[in-house]
């Protein structure tokens, strides 16, 4: 991680590792598209629908660990002051916003034929989103402060109070929806699924995983270079400033 | 000790003789109560079952509108400075001025809530309790929007980004806010155990807040 805080080695990193990464990437889809649209077998009971978890689920997960690691980044920012850490903290929160985003659009999908709606209070749902909110919240944060190091900060506070929070928000739901549903009507415990249809769920939530690391990666890069390219166009009118006067 | 009193009496005074700031809450906390019906129909059954949701929104959105008020003006005329370089540590700072804006406007938007209850058919029964769950709710409001106040503070627009970074934040209060009302209105359900957690919330956001608060308070006064 010290070795890391230098931008310079952190790019050649990335620029060793990124095709790599990409080869993995490519093949772990391609498998784990193959094994969940061709060999899984359709389930006896929501038939060719369930296909919909192996994207759904996986995108939930990383949508969980994109916030995760806004927090520990968090932590990087705020305690230690690691120069990559804002970087990471900033790149990963649009990234995880997307998954949470593809998470509730799977599952409003798969809802219409398992619900015959396309959006249920479900806990797990309603979670998600309140997610998906907290991640706009972060972005929209950083957006609004113009100079870097404060939104750092900032967002770095913000996504601790929210990592505080979420479990608190995520008991609150689950505590709401058995009052107003007693019982769901859909339930995915892990036990209950099928060998057959878990190998691939595996597979798909690995590639997830690899394409999350990956576009975190390029994201990282191309921010850090971003910053690079402002900080000389800064320069660059204070010579030009400077010959003036 | 006296400088905290000091600072407690000068903000609640601030806030009650500027020009209308608990006003504007209360009333805004009116015309959303009163506008409800409006949309949903005059059916009264309807309304005294949905009464708890519409009093705790209404009055979280009314106490978001004024909570960008905790600290924009000492930060706008620089006295904010001087308080993060006196004597008292900037958390308590902080946390002061969280517990002035909800004695200022979480209270009155409480004493107001019954009264909405009234246009809503909320059951008498349920008065009670819309009070107490209030009271015990209302500290966590206060002192969450304190964290949302001082992260957005001197930002454009800081009033509606405001607004998307704290009422994420809301969600257990209200759920466990409602909770302790709908079973007067809907069931048998005991109202302890939502009071309780909402109590826990109120007590954990007071000790926590002010430390994020004054955080992001540092960054930026920097």
């Amino acid at each position: 991680m010290i070795s890391l805080a230098n931008p310079t080695r952190f790019l050649s990193l990335v620029d060793r590792v990124v095709p790599w990464l990409s080869a993995v990437v490519v093949i772990l889809l391609g498998v784990g598209l193959y094994l969940s649209l061709f060999v899984a077998p359709p389930d006896y009971q929501q038939g060719e629908t369930v296909k919909i978890m192996f994207v759904h689920v996986p995108a939930a997960w990383l949508s969980m660990l994109g916030y995760t690691l806004i927090a520990i980044a968090a932590l990087g920012t705020l305690i230690w002051r690691h120069p990559l850490a804002d970087v990471a903290a900033k790149t990963a929160a649009p990234i995880g916003a997307t998954f949470a985003f593809i998470a509730l659009v799977t599952g409003s999908l798969w809802g219409k034929p398992m619900w015959g709606t396309y959006w249920v209070w479900d806990a797990r749902l309603t979670s998600m989103l309140i997610l998906f909110l907290l991640y706009l919240g972060l972005i929209a944060l950083w957006q609004a402060i113009d100079e870097p190091g404060r939104a750092g900060r900032a967002a770095a506070i913000l996504g601790l109070v929210g990592a505080i929070n979420i479990p608190i928000i995520k008991f609150s739901v689950d505590w709401w929806n058995t009052l107003h549903q007693p019982e769901s009507v859909f339930r995915m415990g892990g036990p209950t699924i099928d060998p057959s249809l878990l190998t691939p769920l595996f597979v798909m939530a690995a590639a997830f995983t690899a394409l999350f690391v990956l576009l975190h990666l390029i994201a990282m890069r191309a921010e850090i270079l971003r910053r690079r390219v402002h900080a000389l166009q800064q320069t660059q009118v204070e010579h030009a400033a400077l010959a003036e006067a | 000790m006296s400088t905290v009193r000091a600072l407690l009496v000068r903000d609640i005074k601030l806030a009650w003789r500027e020009g209308g700031a608990v006003g504007v809450a209360l009333g805004f906390y009116l015309i959303v109560v009163a506008i409800t019906p409006l949309g949903l129909g005059p059916d009264l059954n309807l309304l005294a079952r949905i009464a708890p949701g519409i009093l705790w929104v209404g009055l979280l959105l009314a106490a978001l509108l004024s909570a960008g008020r905790i600290f924009e003006n000492d930060y706008e005329d620089g006295t904010l400075d001087v308080l993060a370089t006196g004597p008292v540590p900037l958390p308590v700072v902080a946390g002061v001025k969280c517990l002035a804006h909800w004695l200022s406007t979480g209270i009155p938007l409480v004493v107001l809530a019954p009264v909405l209850g009234l246009l809503l058919n909320l059951p008498m029964g349920a008065f009670p309790s819309l009070v107490l769950a209030m009271l015990a709710g209302t500290p966590a409001v206060s002192f969450i929007a304190g964290i949302g106040a001082s992260l957005t503070l001197g930002l454009r627009r800081s009033g509606l980004l405001l607004a998307l970074l704290v009422i994420p934040l809301y969600v257990p209060i209200l759920i466990f806010g409602v909770s302790a009302v709908t079973p007067y209105v809907s069931g048998p359900n005991s109202v302890w155990p939502p009071f309780l957690i909402l109590c826990a919330l109120s007590l954990a956001s007071v000790v926590l807040a002010p430390i994020a608060a004054a955080a992001a308070l540092r960054t930026a006064l920097r």
